[in-house]
């Protein structure tokens, strides 16, 4: 068991440090199809979690009730449903979007939808109320109150886009099944990991595992770095990596 | 000719708590009036109103005779709340927004700014985090943010609750030096002591209702309503 690990991990550092053209274009189609997808959602999400989270309408309860049920909706089920929409027979085959990497963005994109929808409006709707009678008795319009209540609560949306895209980047089935795991075209580091483990391939499967695990982690300290950054009036100039690291 | 406003018959209650019971008062320019009470008197809901941030269940607001719907009145009112509330900016921001939405010229925002920070004394504070200063510091920030905007109604709500005695005294003369026959000063306190310092009324409001209107020398010296005078005896639960 421990040694098929450290050969995995030996197996990883290879693959890193080899140069295939593959490995960097699974990663790459990864970052790619996961970064679209969530830019594309974020494009009708934010404008839905800004209207649910700061306004008030009969049945918004029912909404986000729905937006909360979809959180974790299972990735197979909405693979399942995209492929027949985009198939030749269905709605959005002239699209020719099945098994492309776009095609998969466009299936994460929906995936991401109540990630995002739900965590940012909630954030909006817990925005101190205090703020808004603030911006209100300082004479803000309805309007410029709702931006200012957006800027407060920027940094829970920042968070809430970067789970989106972590959903994205680690889900199989929509990769699976919208995007066919064709190699060199569609085959992101999830499939890959899946098809090896087909193969028998154990070690290989660990290492593109490991890579995956590892753009995660730096991405997830990446945006805790920069959460200290804001909070502690540390200039980045001034934020020795250790000093980052040890929380001194 | 001296602002004024109306408060005719406002109610307000909250589930089955009536927080206001036909108010009526009429306030003028170039006075401090106090709001005196204990707390749950109705001190804040009352001056929510007068800010147009809550609508009354029924009653009105006139400013200079003219009846006032909340949108309306907020157009001339500015509150400081009882609790201090910072926007995520540094003191700079926090003290530029209502400026900017009245349009004051660029380039006059920072020297007004300043003026203003000098006035709670709290020089050179504008690059400082609003969120991050203590709350006597915060609480001066925002009586410093409301008097820029130079409302005809300033409402204040508890101003120096949190702050030291040497810090209130300072606040007291900063909100004296805003009387103007532009501008009804309304201010809310539990404190009897603040309330003879600063009053030119003292508007007694207890349970929801106006019990007592007085000058402080007769407020203290001759009471007329008995909750008033048990008030003045300590004899009320705080
Ligand atoms: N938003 C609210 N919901 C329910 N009850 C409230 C609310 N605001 C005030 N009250 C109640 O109304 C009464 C008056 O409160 P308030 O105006 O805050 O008094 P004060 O400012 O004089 O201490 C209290 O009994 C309080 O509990
Ligand atoms: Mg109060």
């Amino acid at each position: 068991m421990a040694d098929i690990i450290v050969q995995a991990f030996q197996q990883a550092i290879n693959l890193i440090t080899s140069g295939n053209p593959e490995v960097y274009a699974t990663v790459y189609r990864t970052i790619y199809v996961a970064g679209i997808g969530t830019l594309l959602s974020c494009l009708w999400s934010i404008p839905i979690a800004v209207v649910l989270g700061l306004y008030n309408f009969r049945g918004k309860w029912f909404i986000k009730g729905i937006f909360n049920a979809f959180i974790g909706i299972p990735t197979v089920a909405l693979g399942l449903l995209i492929y027949l929409l985009l198939s030749r027979q269905g709605e959005f085959g002239y699209l020719h979007l099945l098994y492309t990497l776009n095609g998969i963005a466009i299936g994460q994109a929906i995936l991401v939808t109540p990630i995002i929808v739900s965590f940012t409006a909630n954030a909006l709707g817990s925005a101190d109320s205090q703020l808004r009678d603030l911006a209100k008795t300082l004479g803000a319009s309805g309007f410029r109150t709702n931006l200012i209540l957006i800027r407060e609560t920027i940094w829970s949306m920042v968070l809430s886009v970067t789970a989106a895209f972590n959903r994205g980047f680690g889900e199989l089935g929509i990769a699976t099944i919208v995007g066919g795991n064709l190699l060199g075209e569609t085959r992101v580091l999830t499939t890959a990991i899946a098809i090896e483990i087909n193969f028998g391939a154990f070690d290989v499967a660990m290492a593109y595992a490991l890579i995956l695990m590892l753009i995660v982690i730096v991405l997830a300290l990446t945006i805790s770095l920069i959460e200290r950054v804001r909070n502690e009036d540390v200039s980045w100039s001034k934020l020795v990596f250790w000093r980052g690291l040890g929380g001194n | 000719m001296s602002v004024n406003l109306q408060l005719v018959d406002l109610t307000k209650k909250y589930r089955d708590v009536k927080a206001l019971k036909s108010v009526s008062l009429e306030l003028q320019g170039n006075k401090i009036i106090v709001l005196l009470g204990v707390n749950g008197a109705g001190k804040t809901t009352l001056m929510r109103i007068m800010a147009g941030l809550e609508d009354s269940d029924s009653g009105q607001i006139l400013f200079n005779n003219q009846n006032t719907e909340p949108k309306a009145l907020r157009r001339v009112s500015t509150l400081v709340f009882q609790k201090t509330a910072m926007f995520t900016m540094n003191v700079y921001g926090n003290l530029a927004f209502g400026l900017k939405i009245r349009k004051v010229p660029r380039e006059e925002i920072p020297k007004r700014v300043e003026e203003a920070l000098q006035a709670v004394r709290l020089p050179e504070f504008e690059k400082r985090r609003a969120k991050r200063l203590s709350g006597g510091e915060q609480q001066r920030i925002a009586l410093a943010r409301a008097f820029l905007l130079d409302s005809h109604v300033l409402l204040l709500d508890e101003p120096t609750a949190n702050l030291d005695p040497n810090s209130a005294i300072i606040i007291e003369k900063a909100i004296i030096s805003k009387k103007s026959s532009q501008r009804v000063i309304v201010m809310a306190t539990h404190n009897l002591n603040q309330a003879r310092r600063m009053a030119d009324e003292i508007v007694h409001i207890h349970n929801g209702e106006i019990v007592e209107i007085a000058k402080p020398a007769d407020f203290f010296e001759n009471p007329k309503s008995e909750i008033t005078r048990k008030f003045i005896n300590g004899e009320l639960d705080f």
